[in-house]
């Protein structure tokens, strides 16, 4: 589904990612991990098609499409989805506004007709329950005033409604309670299917006790240096990323 | 630059749709302002002695006052002696039907997108077309006749409801009021009059569109609005203006009165022109506006959506003076380039059980200014007087600016006064987030001013608001790519 080959991306002149690889298949949930300052969210963001980002090399294809070349509602239209690490606040947009325009703009792009108001609120409220959303939320502008939980239980109902083929989660679990990290892993493992594939950006390995990954990277200067199962996710748990540090510097 | 910039920077830079001059005939006067010019209006159209009086005592107390400086708008002093205060277009005197308006001006309502036919037809509106200084039709007049409503230019107000008019000229805003109120007193050129009997409810929205055409004049119309005991009356005023380098002087007067339990609720489009890119050129903008509650029960309800002139000046008011009365503002206003508003409301409560409601919201684009003014005023006597206030503005980029005066003096205990404001920015990172979820910027940006705006666009009447939203876009949306 997803081939990303040697890409090499930066910001002001500072190069971050530096030949990064990585191949994503329908079914599989990836867990990147690593040290701060590693280049974990720019990935995120260059994938996604942020300003600000020179690409000097590499390639990105979801499906065959190349993704770089297109602007940031195209790439959402194909299906990626990026869950922010800090969601924006909307003022005078209703959530319910925002999704209805995003679901029918992607339906658009596929030349589908505009979702009918009462489908819509069908599957608002299917996925409402999914996150635990309070019923006010349709009302209210996108994230303002919402707790940080609520945003970002808000980024995986916003995913919920719009079913992309690729998902990343940027540290979606940073800032959650137990109880917010649960909501949010239990919404994205009800999600997942056969078709779909998710990229999981975290630090720390407690949101991986409840979204089992398939694969997990850890990265490290612009790289992946190291993958394996679930139980390197454990190791890097109690030992920290000072062994991985060390046997990078050491090649 | 950056897409989400250049987008910001295209969509600020769009240029104004209205500017076109139309080639009719013009009457002038000379340039310039003095008790001749005055005398010169009068006589051509053809007044009653008292309205000379008044507005040569006007004239009087205007050379005695100083031009206001207190507003937040910068512009270079004005050359009153440098404007003309009357342009007519040249037309044959009594307009029976609307065959023989010049079929030029015809074409400009075209151009305006309002055809008289069609709205006399299909939206049932009244309508009163003042360009420059002259009131050139007035549709409908048999309809509302048999009401008993009398809907027609100041002009013909002053010659044939000669009563009516003397009555209640002035006694809103009163010639010695301002500066702007006080010029407009002594060489308001026309203008719309409208009388609502007792009982009456106007059975369709009564409108009145304003157009400056002529180079160098200045437009100084007068409106008078009266709803009688019981009535009911909704008025929908539109303005533009040519594109022209120079600026031209608008001043107007709006006064409204509402007896015991009547209604009125009044909707302005402005767009006059804003001037260009550069800041060169547009309308200043200088009006005053007020509505009295004279009797209890009695409500007014303002709702302007301002997205021209290079400077506005414009507090339209509410007067509560009777008891249980209801004084409503629902504002949006849009600046774009080097636009400059200073605009709100007074909410003077004076009856007992009186309430006030502002709704204010400013859209700052490009390099311009946008300045909420407002005061609430208790009297000693309003007893449970009542007042919510809603501030809000949006800034998009960051060479704009957006501020917010409110002023509160309360005199009475018992009173409840509530203000509320916020600021909020359309930012590269909030575009990226709508772009992320499918939504490309042009789309985001109209839906985040719509959202925004939601509250006051609810409140206009639905023909207008449609020309309302259309004129929003037309401010927003640009020569993108």
């Amino acid at each position: 589904m997803l081939k990303i080959k040697n890409l090499k991306a930066g910001i002001a002149g500072k190069e971050i990612l530096k030949g990064f690889n990585l191949e994503v298949n329908a079914g599989e949930v990836h867990a990147i991990m690593g040290p701060n300052g590693t280049g974990k969210s720019t990935l995120g963001n260059v994938l996604s098609g942020k300003e600000g980002y020179e690409i000097s090399d590499g390639s990105a294809l979801l499906n065959g499409v190349e993704l770089l070349e297109l602007a940031p509602e195209e790439r959402a239209q194909l299906g990626l989805f990026l869950a922010f690490q800090y969601p924006v606040e909307i003022p005078g947009v209703s959530n319910a506004n925002f999704l209805k325009a995003s679901i029918n703009e992607i339906r658009k792009s596929k030349g589908q007709n505009p979702i009918s108001a009462p489908e819509f609120l069908k599957l608002l409220r299917e996925k409402m329950e999914l996150v635990e959303m309070q019923k006010d939320f349709i009302s209210r502008s996108v994230n303002v005033g919402f707790s940080g939980g609520e945003k970002k239980r808000n980024e995986i109902l916003q995913m919920a409604m719009l079913n992309p083929q690729l998902s990343i989660l940027d540290e979606t679990d940073s800032g959650l309670d137990i109880d917010a990290l649960r909501i949010v892993a239990n919404g994205v493992n009800k999600l997942r299917t056969p078709d779909n594939a998710f990229i999981i950006i975290t630090h720390y390995q407690r949101l991986l006790d409840y979204i089992v990954p398939d694969f997990v990277h850890v990265m490290y200067d612009g790289r992946i240096v190291k993958s394996g199962d679930k139980s390197l996710a454990l190791e890097l748990e109690e030992k920290g990323y000072d062994w991985i540090k060390e046997e990078v510097e050491a090649l | 630059m950056s897409e989400q910039n250049q987008i910001l920077e295209d969509l600020s830079s769009s240029d104004y749709k209205y500017g076109f001059v139309t080639n009719i005939e013009q009457e002038f006067a000379p340039k310039g302002l003095s008790e001749d010019i005055i005398r010169f209006i009068s006589s051509k159209k053809e007044e009653p002695e008292w309205m000379l009086e008044w507005r040569l005592k006007a004239y009087k107390e205007w050379q005695k006052m100083e031009e206001p400086q207190w507003a937040n708008v910068h512009f270079p002093k004005i050359d009153f002696q440098d404007i003309i205060y009357y342009a007519a277009p040249k037309q044959k005197k009594e307009l029976n039907s609307l065959d023989e308006v010049d079929p030029e001006l015809l074409k400009t309502f075209e151009k305006l997108g309002i055809s008289i036919e069609e709205q006399k037809r299909l939206s049932g509106v009244a309508m009163d077309i003042v360009v420059d200084s002259v009131s050139v039709k007035t549709t409908f007049q048999k309809t509302l006749k048999e009401k008993g409503i009398i809907f027609c230019s100041m002009s013909d107000a002053i010659k044939n409801h000669s009563e009516l008019v003397k009555k209640y000229i002035g006694t809103v805003v009163p010639i010695k009021d301002n500066y702007f109120a006080a010029l407009n007193s002594a060489v308001f050129s026309d203008g719309s009059f409208c009388y609502i009997p007792k009982g009456v409810k106007c059975p369709m929205e009564l409108s009145t569109y304003f157009r400056i055409n002529a180079a160098g004049s200045g437009q100084f119309e007068r409106t008078l609005l009266i709803v009688d005991e019981g009535g009911y009356a909704s008025y929908l005023e539109g303005c533009t203006a040519p594109q022209r380098d120079e600026n031209q002087l608008h001043a107007a007067v709006v006064e409204i009165i509402a007896m015991d339990d009547a209604e009125i609720k009044y909707s302005t489009v402005q767009n006059w022109y804003p001037g260009d890119k550069d800041g060169k050129g547009g309308v200043y903008n200088f009006v005053t506006k007020r509505g009295m509650c004279k009797g209890k029960n009695s409500k007014i309800s303002w709702t302007q959506v301002e997205t021209g002139s290079a400077i506005t000046w414009k507090y339209p008011s509410c007067i509560l003076a009777g008891d249980n009365s209801i004084g409503e503002f629902y504002s949006v206003a849009v600046t774009n380039h080097f636009q400059q508003a200073d605009t709100g409301t007074k909410m003077i409560h004076i009856g007992k059980n009186s309430k006030s409601r502002i709704v204010s919201k400013g859209i700052s684009i490009g390099k311009s200014q946008n300045t909420y003014r407002g005061l609430v005023k208790v009297h000693k006597k309003a007893e449970n007087a009542r007042n919510f206030s809603q501030c809000d503005s949006l800034l998009m980029g960051n060479r704009c600016g957006a501020h917010t005066f409110p002023y509160i003096e309360v005199d009475n205990r018992s009173a409840k006064v509530e203000h509320e404001a916020t600021t909020s920015k359309i930012s590269e990172d909030i575009l990226f987030y709508c772009q992320q979820r499918g939504i490309d910027s042009e789309q985001a940006v109209a839906m985040i001013v719509n959202g925004f705006c939601k509250e006051v666009m609810d409140n206009l009447p639905m023909e207008f608001a449609v020309e309302a939203r259309k004129l929003l876009n037309i401010s927003l949306e640009g020569s993108v790519g």
